[in-house]
């Protein structure tokens, strides 16, 4: 397959990843999400920039500006993600050097809008040069968010690009959009970790905005292929009913031994004003909930 | 030391923070350097004069190698006349063996550098499971309490053994700074036997890794011993003479006339001076003749097993002081002109050794870890604390730079958190480090109280006590306190990084 001119919102590519699957992996987190929790712990991912310009002005270092081009002058390719969906940003866009960049985040906290200028618009073939020279070192990369899997034809071509090279790929997913009928997807996906927030209907909208259904068929679908490489919940006391999210998802996965539940403390590290008045989860609760992964007949269950 | 022996002598016999064994050594060091026999060069006198080559305090009148790396296994299978000892015969005997064997070590400081190759050494006495562990333990509690130096080291084999997994599970039970620690890792090193390793490595610092197919291509049939030297099995490291490279940009008045004139001729007084230095040991003291290793076999005096160590710190600031490097994303380690003339430093001085003719044994290339005293130079050619690049770019600089170390190089890691459940990520580095030509490598997990300093663990509670005039049991502390303050240990980069959700 040749290389294409499609694109993805990048924003940020961690050379070297512990916690996002099996080994050691390069972590790529693209921008964007379909969901909108309440404990989201980077929600600078979840929006595209409109280019207000509060953050070049809060720059210390320089490395944002605002470029006005008159439609047609930009590159097509370079303009998509930048909240390409809307005629403002077709003129007018904040330019990130990453260069110039000292990674202090003064752009993230003074950004009102849930987004992030520090975005790089990228084909899979610029993602696979720069992650190329982490190869000797990695099982494989991995695909976060933002909700990655908004990209999949990106996603497609790098994976095969990955493959090619021996690697594993594993996509993070919030699991709304339908992945098992994505033949093309899957043939270079190894793996998937999928996010299970919540156990009933009411609940998964109250949290995220969107329904439980293409989650839980995701979840069920991966298992079957083989290719569910852990469910994971973020426990969130007295916001869902933490107990019947657990039990669904060992419900879902208790067959297949291999597959991890990854129970994930709700922490305050991130997460938005307005919802730090979530309780913190006691490790005894994290424990009970992990006690009863684990009489449902999950096998592997990890709490974090 | 001071010039007055007295001062000296009164300082070291009130010195309330060493312990009376530590006390006794520090005398004959004292006794040691009162006479100055060996024949230096009027080149060496020039370099130790400028500063750019030193003698890292090994004594003035070395009646004995730096490192004595014996034959354990020759033992084990002759035991000893000397000593009278006859060959093991269960796991009490061989461990009984060994510790006598270890107390009779001709070398610098009287204490084993190398304690041998324990898993293989131990595995054929493995019957019962339970009696080998409780005499591995004994073995191991006396080795850290009387030999008591974070420089003594053992090695595991690459290969699964049943004495291995022992060593390692006691290794993170007991987290003791001594033994230093290195499993010899093959390409066919079982990976679950990988994974156990990583886990004593995420609990207690230790062991590090070597990459044994290089270091075997180098070296033959090698140890690794001290901090992370590589010398062969029955050798000596016999002086170790060291190039302070950070010094050499004075020396220079250009790039060019660095790499053509000044490390010609520095190599030249390093290498005269470890030949002064051998032959006051060699010849002047019968250094061999006067062991009964050497009688024994379990020591040679050949070509091939003794080793004179040219060791060398302060690559990073010689780059940048030559090439007048400040900014940052130019400086050693980032920029790309300046590893490349790293680079060519190192294959230099190698082109350099490998003309000259040795007059005992060989020359090995060793990339030192730095002493107490250092400061304005980082080990080796590693890069300079608080400036390393991202982990992958700093592996490949670390492999770059020490291809040619077959007398021992290390880099060291710290990792946070969230790599203790995850030892797969460490072996996935450490793999494809060495895949593509790293020699060896150290973890730790940044909030554990035994910590890597340059090249050998300290417990950071010891070094609070050395701090508060008290004795610790281990002597590197003593080293450790100061390197510590002077290299920034603590600021070094931890690895791991903590995903948001």
């Amino acid at each position: 397959m040749g290389k294409t001119n499609i694109t993805a919102p990048v924003n940020k590519i961690i050379s070297f990843s512990a916690v996002d699957g099996f080994g050691n992996r390069t972590a790529i987190f693209l921008q964007g999400c379909n969901q909108n929790c309440w404990y989201c712990h980077n929600p600078e991912t979840i929006h595209h920039c409109k280019a207000c310009g509060a953050c070049v002005e809060a720059c210390p270092t320089g490395a944002l500006r605002i470029v006005e081009e008159s439609e047609g002058s930009v590159d097509a390719g370079k303009r998509e993600g930048l909240a390409a969906e809307r005629e403002t940003v077709r003129k007018r866009y904040v330019a990130y050097d990453i260069s110039k960049c000292c990674n202090c985040d003064t752009c993230i906290k003074t950004c009102r809008e849930n987004a992030s200028p520090k975005i790089r618009s990228m084909t899979a073939g610029e993602v696979m040069e720069e992650i190329l020279p982490y190869f000797p070192f990695i099982d494989g990369i991995t695909t976060s968010g933002g909700e990655c899997t908004m990209h999949l034809d990106f996603l497609t071509e790098l994976y095969g690009l990955v493959e090619k090279e021996g690697k594993t790929t594993y996509a993070d997913t919030n699991g709304q959009i339908p992945l098992w009928d994505k033949e093309a997807f899957l043939r270079v996906t190894d793996q998937t970790m999928i996010d299970l927030k919540a156990g009933t209907e009411e609940d998964h909208r109250k949290l995220t905005g969107m329904g439980l259904h293409n989650p839980v068929e995701n979840i069920r679908r991966m298992a079957e292929l083989g290719k569910l490489y852990e469910i994971r919940t973020v426990v969130v006391p007295g916001v869902v009913d933490n107990r019947r999210t657990v039990e669904l998802g060992s419900s879902l996965i208790a067959a297949y031994p291999k597959v991890r539940y990854k129970l994930i403390k709700f922490r305050h590290f991130g997460v938005r004003q307005e919802y730090l008045h979530i309780q913190e989860p006691s490790d005894e609760e994290m424990e009970a909930l992990g006690g009863l992964a684990k009489r449902m007949g999950v096998k592997e269950i990890m709490i974090t | 030391m001071t010039n007055d022996m007295t001062q000296d002598i009164l300082y070291t016999i009130k010195n309330p923070r060493v312990t009376f064994r530590q006390r006794l050594k520090d005398m004959a060091k004292i006794a040691e350097n009162s006479v100055e026999l060996v024949r230096y060069t009027e080149k060496s006198k020039e370099y130790f004069a400028n500063g750019a080559i030193m003698d890292m305090f090994e004594g003035k009148t070395p009646y004995r190698t730096r490192y004595c790396v014996p034959d354990y296994e020759l033992f084990m299978k002759q035991g000893s006349k000397f000593l009278m000892l006859e060959p093991p015969k269960d796991i009490w005997d061989a461990v009984g063996n060994l510790l006598c064997l270890y107390h009779n070590i001709p070398a610098d400081g009287g204490l084993p550098v190398y304690i041998g190759c324990l898993d293989e050494l131990l595995e054929p006495f493995v019957r019962d499971e339970k009696e080998a562990e409780k005499a591995i333990r004994f073995l191991l509690t006396h080795v850290d309490r009387t030999i008591s130096n974070a420089f003594c080291h053992a090695n595991l084999g690459p290969r699964d053994s049943r004495a291995g997994r022992i060593i390692l599970k006691l290794t993170a039970e007991m987290q003791r700074p001594c033994p230093n620690m290195t499993l010899l890792y093959r390409e066919d090193t079982p990976d679950d036997y990988l994974m156990a390793a990583f886990e004593t490595a995420i609990a207690s610092a230790k062991p590090s890794f070597a990459n044994d197919a290089l270091y075997r291509r180098d070296m033959g049939n090698y140890a690794v011993v001290s901090c992370y030297n590589v010398l062969p099995i029955g050798g000596c490291g016999l002086t170790l003479v060291r190039l302070n490279m950070h010094k050499l940009p004075e020396l220079a008045e250009s790039p060019e006339d660095l790499l053509e004139r000044v490390i010609p001729d520095a190599v030249t007084a390093v290498c005269d001076a470890i030949d002064s230095r051998c032959e006051f040991i060699v010849d002047d003291c019968s250094y061999y003749e006067n062991t009964f290793l050497y009688d024994e076999g379990l020591i040679k005096k050949d070509k091939d097993h003794m080793i004179g160590m040219f060791g060398f710190v302060g690559l990073a600031e010689c780059v940048n002081g030559v090439l007048g490097l400040t900014k940052p994303e130019e400086r050693f380690g980032k920029g790309k002109e300046a590893d490349a003339f790293g680079e060519k430093i190192m294959r230099r001085i190698r082109e350099e050794i490998d003309k000259r003719p040795c007059k005992y044994g060989k020359y090995g290339l060793h990339a030192q870890v730095g002493v107490m005293e250092d400061s304005g130079s980082t080990p080796g050619g590693r890069i300079p604390i608080g400036e390393e690049p991202d982990l992958p770019f700093q592996i490949m600089n670390f492999i770059r730079m020490h291809r040619d170390c077959d007398a021992g190089c290390g880099e060291l890691f710290p990792f946070e958190e969230t790599v203790k459940r995850n030892p797969q990520y460490l072996a996935d580095i450490m793999k494809g480090a060495f895949k593509s030509g790293a020699r060896y490598l150290s973890f730790y997990g940044s909030d554990s109280d035994l910590v890597r300093v340059t090249g050998y663990l300290v417990k950071k509670s010891d070094i609070e006590k050395f701090r508060n005039n008290k004795a610790t049991l281990n002597e590197a502390t003593v080293n450790g306190s100061e390197v510590h303050r002077n290299l920034h240990l603590l600021d070094r980069k931890v690895r791991g990084e903590e995903k948001k959700e």
